[in-house]
């Protein structure tokens, strides 16, 4: 009976649920063992609380994700539970709060099991820069699952969860679910509450869930979704239900496709497929439209000033005094901040804090943060033109599928450019999923990426709910 | 032209609290002058006229809570997690000289 619950979706399990054909323990169980049997090679967890779980399952409390299995990125606090951003900073730490996402999925019944990979701090787009070591693509382990959210995304894709919740600050739930052929959700800046979420850039952070299809993605952001007053950047909105959208209807929707985002860089094969894709929408009754978004050039180079100078400023708290990791032998109080900082940042932490430093520092902040800053406005402009002509936009999510092991941690500026479809939907706070759409001819996920007005995730989740129905991409799974 | 030398990459790690020894210097300088010198790509863009934005959601507007007294973390829990505590504070390495 259990034989392949870890395979089904959190609705499917719902259905059987509440039909009394299965409960929670044995989808628990099945979860376990498929972690046992393949995370070795995956690594996609750092952390499965198997007792915390069992309790969980054993409780059936009621709730819309009652008994399913969540695993929840590493930089999102889970009560007494260790939460270390995949640094050695913050070795040992467990927060004494649950984050609010973790407390709404816990009133809803969820089963927490553990917490999944990330590149440190969110800081990559390869989930390569983990203290814990790299996480692996499940469709090939030479390859990256993508980044930051790369453990969330391929516990998903190899079934060693029933959905997952990562983090988004320039695509590091897209890209990820992109690269691993799952479906990945970006949420309006403010939709989704940011208490207990360790900060990287605050103006650009947001969670989200990873799932293995659209329908999961709607009843997730349902349960996340909603104010907060313990996030003053959460926005004081009704959330929709969701599962309305859910409807197999394009007719008449105006789709924008811009063509700032096929342009040189983009592999051949991604493009056709996502070419297809609106290929596939206009058949279904949409207005595909061209439209243009100027800046979107200027994108990368705006993010890479303005997410490290937040990060850099986010990052000050990491002194050794109040949690994690602290270095011993100091002479005094500022060598013990150098020592704890030096000994407990990784490279790509260290590069990053030192490019948002010079980017703040005197005699710098007017030529880069500033101008950045005002490269946003003209970025979020665009946007605000394209949806005067457009209900959605259609993009690809990542510029290529998933590269290989190593392939680019030498070169820091080919990295930040994987992330070059993702990042304009942080600046401008716009919604964004990216849903499976094709493989390559080596087997390997390409994900569309479909964007929405600010608070309009119900146009977003009609179209790719429409697409997916209709290609059925996300129920191919890898073989492991 | 070479936009940061390694003295701006040792000043702005003293900045940042972060010690290199001199190969992760060397390195660092090499690796933020390409970084840098892409980023300075926005200078193409004419911005005289325009406005910030440092926050995308323009509809908020400062927020406050209630003054009302509520329960928080205890002294404990706040202190759990702490490398070093001494009574119910955090405990560092001296900071004044003298004794």
């Amino acid at each position: 009976m259990s034989g392949n619950l870890h395979s089904l979706t959190a609705h499917e399990i719902r259905k059987m649920m509440d039909s009394g054909s299965v409960a929670a323990p044995a989808v628990l169980d099945a979860v376990l063992r498929r972690i046992g049997h393949i995370d070795g090679k995956v690594k996609a967890t750092v952390l499965v609380n198997k007792a915390r779980a069992a309790e969980s399952a054993a409780s059936s409390k009621p709730g819309r994700l009652s008994g399913i299995p969540v695993l929840i990125k590493d930089n999102i606090c889970v009560k007494d539970e260790l939460t270390t951003c995949g640094s050695r900073i913050l070795d040992g730490f467990k927060p004494p709060y649950d984050a609010t996402v973790v407390r709404k999925l816990n009133d809803e019944g969820a089963v927490l099991i553990g917490k999944a990979n990330m590149d440190e701090f969110a800081f990559g787009s390869s989930c390569e820069t983990s203290c814990y070591g790299p996480t692996r693509n499940p469709w090939d382990l030479g390859r990256i699952p993508g980044g930051s959210s790369g453990g969330s995304a391929a516990a998903v894709a190899a079934d060693e969860t029933i959905c997952a919740i990562g983090s988004d600050t320039g695509g590091s739930i897209r890209q990820p679910a992109a690269l691993c052929g799952v479906v990945g959700l970006k949420p309006t800046y403010g939709r989704v509450s940011r208490y207990g979420l360790i900060a990287f850039a605050s103006s650009l952070d947001q969670i989200g869930p990873i799932t293995k299809d659209v329908e999961d993605s709607a009843l997730l952001l349902s349960v996340i979704a909603g104010h907060d007053e313990m996030d003053s950047t959460s926005v004081d909105i009704p959330v929709p239900d969701y599962a309305k959208s859910l409807k197999k209807d394009v007719k008449g929707l105006r789709i924008g496709v811009p063509k700032e985002y096929f342009v040189k860089g983009i592999d051949p094969q991604v493009e056709q497929a996502v070419r297809s894709a609106i290929g596939v929408l206009k058949d279904l009754g949409a207005v595909v439209t061209d439209i243009g978004l100027p800046h979107t050039g200027y994108a990368v180079s705006t993010y890479y000033i303005i997410g490290p100078a937040e990060a850099s400023s986010n990052l000050a708290r990491f002194d050794g005094v109040q949690y994690g990791f602290r270095a011993t032998d100091a002479k005094d109080m500022i060598d013990m901040y150098v020592q704890t900082r030096s000994k407990g940042f990784g490279k790509e932490a260290k590069r990053r804090i030192l490019l948002g430093t010079y980017c703040l520092s005197s005699g710098y902040y007017d030529a880069y943060y500033l101008k950045a800053l005002k490269v946003r406005t003209k970025i979020r402009e665009d946007f605000d033109r394209a949806f005067a002509s457009c209900d959605c936009i259609v993009t690809p999510t990542s510029p290529t599928p998933a590269f290989r092991i190593g392939e680019k941690t030498g070169d820091p500026l080919a990295m930040y450019l994987s992330d070059v479809y993702t990042i304009p939907a942080n600046l401008a706070g716009l919604p964004g999923i990216s849903v499976p759409c094709g493989f390559s001819s080596d087997g390997l996920p390409i994900g569309l990426q479909i964007l929405a007005k600010a608070f309009d995730e119900e146009t977003m989740f009609r179209a790719a709910y429409s697409f997916e129905q209709s290609t059925g991409h996300h129920k191919k799974r890898p073989t492991i | 032209m070479k936009i940061i030398d390694n003295d701006t990459v040792r000043h702005v790690a003293h900045l940042a609290r972060i010690s290199l020894d001199e190969g992760e210097c060397a390195q660092y300088c090499s690796e933020l002058h390409l970084i840098i010198r892409y980023i300075s790509k926005l200078n193409e863009i004419d911005t005289a006229d325009v406005l910030p934005t440092s926050h995308a959601v323009s509809t908020l507007k400062n927020v406050y809570r209630k003054d009302i007294l509520k329960p928080s973390l205890s002294v404990d829990e706040a202190l759990k997690n702490a490398p070093a505590r001494e009574g119910d504070f955090f405990k560092v390495p001296q900071i004044i000289e003298g004794k």
